[in-house]
């Protein structure tokens, strides 16, 4: 990130640019009809993908906004997934009671774990995340009797309180009222991230990402900001996780593994990590292109290999650059 | 005894592999600051391709004593295609951020394993009788070792110490040194610095590659092998110190034998155990134990 790339469009007071706000409008947009006009298959997809763009705003506050490359952000994943997996298991159906405790456990792990990562920066913070994902991976693939093993543990699907779905099978709760569950809860935390990021608080995230040292001499608490903005990554990462696990219906280690933590930065490099709206784009298309993909070859892993240097070299700042070119949206 | 001797022996075997994929990830690191998560790509695509030259010696009937060289010729060759390839795409970011080098070495990891998958194909492969062939020896009655495995760590041992010579003692490993201090500086002394990268890229994916290449007799190469193994050579270099070769020394001892003996001990703590050491590591001692960055 350095400052040459990331400034290179001068920020647009906001307010000023009428067209600004077709960006969001389109991108949620989309979201809000697919199920009307995609079949059921490519609306479960697009579930993971909401549940996965939640995480991704989560960490594109770190690695856009505040500069540190999280290489371990999967282990919040998996934070979600095991909460969601016990909780079902117990009996807690409630989908609003599995959110707020996965919130909570993500912010028991992320507190600690954010305190010894914060004081490392540049490629040794994403070493050191990647170290407690693998942690947390290697306690979820060998404590059998706690957490499964390898085989995971299953989650029995649950729904909102608010509503009574007892009518309706898996498949029509997953793409109905399910669906538009999450994607109002994608609606609210974007909007909560955008409110984050537009903050005070933000701007000394983006201040501590151009220049430690001047944001330090602006009274700017670096470090305390970098704790915050980890936890809070955590935080969404955990919510993501809880729905990426509901259609697969299971809590596995793979969540946690760091192949995994490295789709979630391809994500977020697809759909441009210097764009507010990037992870939204990046989840969605990361998604769709890879079923595609594997229906029609097993080398998709080749096909994505050879995208993502694509994009490191020639589009580093992903396909919202190119979409939004006013960069009214920019981190 | 029995199993104490043979944990010993296993532990040493496993720090001997990890030494040369963890030496790799090192001299990389130390020369260009990029951490190359593909090194354990290298080290299964050297394990595969091992497989493929021993069955190519097996063919010609070469006598067993010509496999360790076959093996280790293997993987320099393999190293030198795919060395100079890689980092000419690496190459064309150098001046950009760290984290996207790293995300490039990333984009490598997917393409190999692919690479590898079209190639030999998804199913594990094994090498038959060759490991049974090198036969095992008697420390006393009932304890038997193979030879083998001796034979891998008196390999990695030679390596090490031909590295270290190297490194200090030859004009090419003192311009290697310089350039890891400061690039900029031996560019004004005309040194190519280019050159250089590529070379020391070369030779990082070579110890990758002959590292995979001298594990296939004692174990069958599967195509989430480099995945796995990058874990543990991960642990190594933040215990060692990052950009140290002594530092990956002591690394691969302390990963090789701590998952040795968790194994005796309690296996459930084969990984966690690993882990538990890194964070300790980082927590009271961040540059590891012999590592020069802060």
């Amino acid at each position: 990130m350095s400052a040459a790339e990331t400034t290179a469009a001068p920020p647009v007071a906001k307010g000023t640019a009428k067209f600004a706000y077709a960006v969001p409008l389109i991108g949620f947009g989309v979201f809000a009809v697919f199920p009307y006009i995609a079949g059921p298959h490519y609306t479960i997809l697009m579930f993971s993908a909401m549940g996965f763009a939640i995480a991704l705003f989560g960490l594109n506050l770190l690695f856009g906004y505040t500069g540190l490359l999280p290489f371990g952000h999967a282990m919040f994943l998996a934070t979600g997934a095991y909460t969601t997996a016990y909780l079902t298991a117990s009996k807690y159906l409630s989908l609003e009671l599995i959110l707020l405790t996965a919130a909570a456990a993500a912010t028991v792990i992320a507190v600690p774990v954010g305190l010894l990562c914060i004081r490392y920066i540049k490629i040794y913070f994403g070493m050191l995340t990647l170290a407690f994902s693998m942690l947390l991976y290697s306690f979820l693939f060998k404590f059998y009797q706690i957490t499964g093993g390898d085989e995971g543990l299953r989650i029995k699907m649950p729904t909102p309180s608010l509503l009574d779905l007892s009518k309706l099978d898996t498949l029509a709760i997953l793409t109905g009222p399910l669906y538009y569950f999450v994607f109002g809860l994608l609606v609210i935390l974007a909007f909560i991230m955008w409110r984050i990021v537009d903050s005070a608080f933000g701007l000394g995230l983006r201040a501590i990402r151009e220049n430690e040292q001047k944001a330090k001499y602006l009274g700017v608490n670096v470090q305390r900001c970098r704790l915050v903005a980890f936890v809070i990554a955590g935080i969404y990462g955990a919510l993501g996780g809880v729905i990426v696990a509901i259609p697969v219906g299971l809590a596995d280690p793979s969540l946690a593994y760091w192949v995994q933590s490295g789709n979630l930065v391809f994500m977020v490099l697809l759909g441009g990590y210097t764009n507010f709206f990037g992870p939204l784009l990046g989840a969605a298309l990361f998604i769709l292109f890879q079923d595609q993909l594997m229906t029609y070859t097993e080398y998709w892993r080749l096909t994505f290999g050879i995208l993502l240097a694509v994009i490191v070299i020639f589009f580093p700042n992903g396909l919202m650059a190119i979409v939004d070119r006013r960069g009214w949206w920019s981190t | 005894m029995l199993s104490g001797v043979n944990i010993l022996v296993g532990g040493a075997f496993h720090a001997a592999v990890l030494f040369l994929v963890a030496g790799g990830l090192q001299i990389v690191f130390g020369v260009q600051k990029i951490i190359n998560l593909a090194c354990g790509s290298f080290y299964a695509i050297g394990a595969y391709f091992g497989i493929s030259a021993l069955a190519w010696a097996f063919k010609l009937h070469l006598p067993v004593a010509t496999f360790i060289p076959v093996l280790l010729g293997s993987g320099l060759l393999l190293a030198l295609v795919l060395g100079p390839l890689v980092e000419r795409v690496l190459r064309s970011i150098y001046h950009r951020d760290e984290h996207f080098q790293l995300l490039l070495t990333f984009a490598f990891v997917l393409m190999f394993e692919d690479i590898i998958r079209m190639i030999w194909g998804a199913s594990p492969r094994q090498t038959e009788n060759i490991y049974q062939a090198f036969g095992e020896i008697r420390l006393a009655s009932g304890m038997n070792i193979p030879a083998y495995n001796l034979i891998v760590i008196a390999v990695a041992i030679a390596l090490s110490l031909a590295l270290g010579w190297f490194l200090q003692s030859t004009r090419f490993g003192k311009i290697v040194r310089a350039t890891a201090e400061n690039a900029a500086i031996c560019e004004a002394l005309c040194i190519d610095v280019s050159k250089v990268y590529m070379a020391v890229f070369t030779l990082g994916v070579a110890l990758g590659t002959t590292g995979g290449a001298l594990v296939v007799p004692a174990t069958a190469a599967s195509l989430d092998m480099g995945v796995e193994l990058i874990v543990d050579a991960f642990a190594v270099v933040v215990i060692g110190g990052l950009g140290s070769m002594a530092g990956a020394l002591i690394g691969a001892l302390i990963v090789g034998f701590t998952r040795a003996a968790a194994i005796w001990i309690y296996p459930e703590f084969e990984m966690l155990a690993i882990y538990v050491l890194v964070i300790a590591v980082l927590i009271f001692r961040p540059r590891g134990l012999l590592g020069k960055f802060t």
